[in-house]
């Protein structure tokens, strides 16, 4: 942080705070309105929008035997048939939101216990924060896929369990974040003036603290959306996230993946709703970067502040 | 901290240890005991938690007697802590048990396995370092023109990408539907290993090289532009040293110094990485490993490799540091 500290500016939201009710909607809409913003959160809309609407547009049952196997496209079947003959288009319309909602719980779970782990360190400091900071070391010597493929191996492939696991193997790199941005933060008059009028420390850390972390949390959630799309996805795809005969549009992937040459199209339009979602996700939060970080930085380059982690280890 | 401090100690009687030194010596002796507390938590997970090896072996039904006997086997009817310790020590003695789901010996199964996963990684990483160091110096002196906005944006889209995809990408492109330049599976024959049919490289070599190109060469390209604008290469240009000599002796070393660090991230994530793409292309290493013993419930072999992921990402970690360390000047006196 300290080589960077000139040249980036405070995050505007952190002082104004009567100039809006909600400053955190003012950096999203700022950054809605950069060409690169505007085309991440078109991207991530729309396939957010087929998983969600999918499933009450599909043409016919995701599960029906409706014909041969790997049959082409047709009028009938606008994307062809799958391994077991059943309706493509069917498939993907309702394999999205599962998915997506398992990708958005791990996300949320990660994000509030990094947070919680991360304030309290840097607030506390002392023997709290030599303790979490050690268990930050220790998880994250397990790559987030692995750490998600021990605990399922365990008991087995169950949906809560993998989002648990794949919100715990993202709480390390929040902490890491929370904990530089509390540092900062608690050096400020108003946490010195809060304490002094004798305020609870929980109260502090969520009252005072907790408002002026939101911008580095955007990013941050942003990115873990983004890997935790792809964890999930990958878990369906090596056949241990939802189990068939479930419509999974990684699932959908591996299944078919034999009949590439017969009806590629039962691959190639699962691969890319996932690659567009991925895609538009992290170039929305690429455009939030540039707006709170006031610069061009890159994620990846606040490793070397210690900030962040590169994280996307799937 | 107290308990890492103490190698660094009796250096410091006999005058001022390095303060480099000092830090290696702490880093190493943080990783140790990171490395124990992970074996300790693998083994805890996996033996421990719900039922034991035993039921997921033999599976619900278990017969009573096999169960008993397979429990002596495995040591579960002893304590924890024992059982722990005749785990770790047979690890470390090189005695390492057998496969539970074919009664093999652990270590020639794996062993083929670690070997093929380590060419897949070692030439991923070089490959990869080299074309991100590469493109990224080329965006940076050429900042702002095509060239640069177009592997910009292509690597932001790309950075996003989950393995599988790519992997997916490539074999519709090279392997099948498109045209058959390259084996869509790389089956290798029993008893050989990797480089013994390079051609099969080819494919899971060339998915990890654009999973991990795009960070290093984000990385490289902000801190070329960063080098290309400090004071010393302004300095370097007043004195009127020709372009080309500044920026391979001044910029570019400059540049990779931070880089590095990112590379040695992207070997991190790596050793998460190989488990799907090995599994997309049927390559024998420890990632495919990984996903038959946890289909298979296979404890003692998800127990070993879950453990050698671990241990090369805390010792990747620490080579990281240290290189970084020593590559930059300014970070040597900061800490």
């Amino acid at each position: 942080m300290a080589v960077e500290a000139s040249s980036v500016p405070a995050p505007a939201q952190a002082k104004d705070q009567g100039a809006a009710r909600h400053p955190w909607l003012r950096v999203l809409s700022t950054a809605a309105r950069t060409p690169r913003g505007a085309v991440g959160l078109a991207l991530a809309s729309l396939i957010v929008l087929v998983a969600i609407i999918g499933p009450f547009v599909s043409p016919g049952s995701p599960d029906a035997l409706a014909t041969v196997t790997f049959v082409k496209p047709s009028g009938q079947f606008p994307l062809g048939s799958d391994f077991l003959g059943r309706d493509v288009l069917s498939r993907v319309l309702n394999g999205g939101w599962e998915l997506l909602l398992m990708a958005a719980a791990a996300t949320a779970f990660g994000i509030i216990v990094g947070t919680a782990a991360g304030v309290s360190a840097a607030y506390r400091r002392g023997r709290a924060d030599g303790f979490i900071m050690r268990t930050v070391d220790v998880i994250l010597a397990f790559p987030q896929l692995v750490f998600a493929l021990l605990l399922v191996s365990i008991l087995g492939p169950r949906l809560w369990l993998i989002v648990i696991a794949v919100g715990l193997s993202h709480a390390p790199q929040v902490a890491r974040v929370t904990r530089s941005a509390t540092l900062d933060v608690t050096e400020r008059d108003f946490v010195k003036v809060a304490e002094l009028q004798g305020m609870r420390s929980s109260k502090v850390m969520i009252r005072e603290i907790l408002p002026n972390l939101i911008s580095p949390l955007m990013v941050e959630a942003g990115l873990r959306l983004t890997y935790s799309i792809v964890i999930m996805a990958g878990l369906s795809f090596l056949g241990f996230g939802q189990q068939p005969p479930a419509a999974n549009w990684g699932l959908m992937i591996n299944e078919n993946r034999i009949g590439l040459q017969l009806n590629p199209w039962a691959v190639i339009v699962p691969a890319a709703l996932i690659a567009l979602l991925t895609i538009g996700t992290n170039t929305f939060t690429d455009a939030v970067a540039r707006v709170t970080l006031g610069v061009d930085r890159l994620p990846e380059e606040a490793v070397l502040t210690d900030d962040l982690g590169l994280g996307r280890t799937t | 901290m107290a308990v890492t401090a103490a190698p660094a100690k009796p250096q410091a009687a006999r005058g001022e240890p390095h303060p480099i030194a000092t830090l290696v010596a702490r880093r190493v002796a943080a990783g140790f005991i990171t490395l124990l507390v992970v074996s300790a938590i693998v083994f805890l997970a996996t033996q421990v938690l719900p039922g034991n090896a035993a039921y997921a072996v033999l599976g619900r039904g278990a017969n009573p007697v096999r169960l008993h006997a397979l429990e002596r086997q495995l040591h579960l009817n002893r304590s924890i802590a024992e059982q722990y310790w005749t785990w770790l020590s047979g690890l470390l003695s090189g005695k390492l048990g057998t496969s539970l789901a074919n009664g093999q010996p652990l270590w020639a199964l794996v062993e083929p396995r670690l070997v093929n996963s380590a060419v897949l990684v070692f030439l991923t990483g070089a490959i990869g370092s080299i074309i991100g160091v590469a493109l990224g110096a080329v965006a940076a002196l050429r900042k702002d023109s095509w060239f640069d906005h177009i592997t910009s944006v292509t690597t932001l889209a790309v950075t996003s990408l989950p393995e599988f995809v790519v992997a997916i990408t490539l074999i519709i492109l090279l392997a099948t539907v498109v045209s058959h330049l390259l084996p869509a599976v790389s089956l290798l024959p029993p008893g050989t290993y990797a480089w013994s049919q390079p051609r099969l490289l080819i494919l899971p070599v060339g998915t990890l090289v654009i999973v991990i190109v795009p960070y290093i060469f984000r990385m490289m390209r902000a801190a070329m532009i960063e080098a290309l604008e400090s004071d010393y290469v302004e300095m370097a240009r007043l004195k009127g040293v020709p372009e080309w000599q500044i920026v391979l002796a001044h910029a570019l070393p400059n540049a990779i110094a931070p880089t590095i660090q990112v590379i040695g991230l992207n070997f991190l994530y790596l050793a998460g990485g190989v488990v799907v793409v090995e599994f997309v292309f049927n390559f024998p290493g420890i990632g495919q490993g990984l996903v038959f013993a946890v289909q298979n419930r296979d404890i003692p072999v998800i127990q070993f490799i879950v453990l050698v992921l671990a241990a090369f990402y805390v010792v990747m970690n620490i080579l990281t540091d240290v290189i970084a360390l020593l590559a930059t000047p300014r970070r040597r006196i900061a800490r």
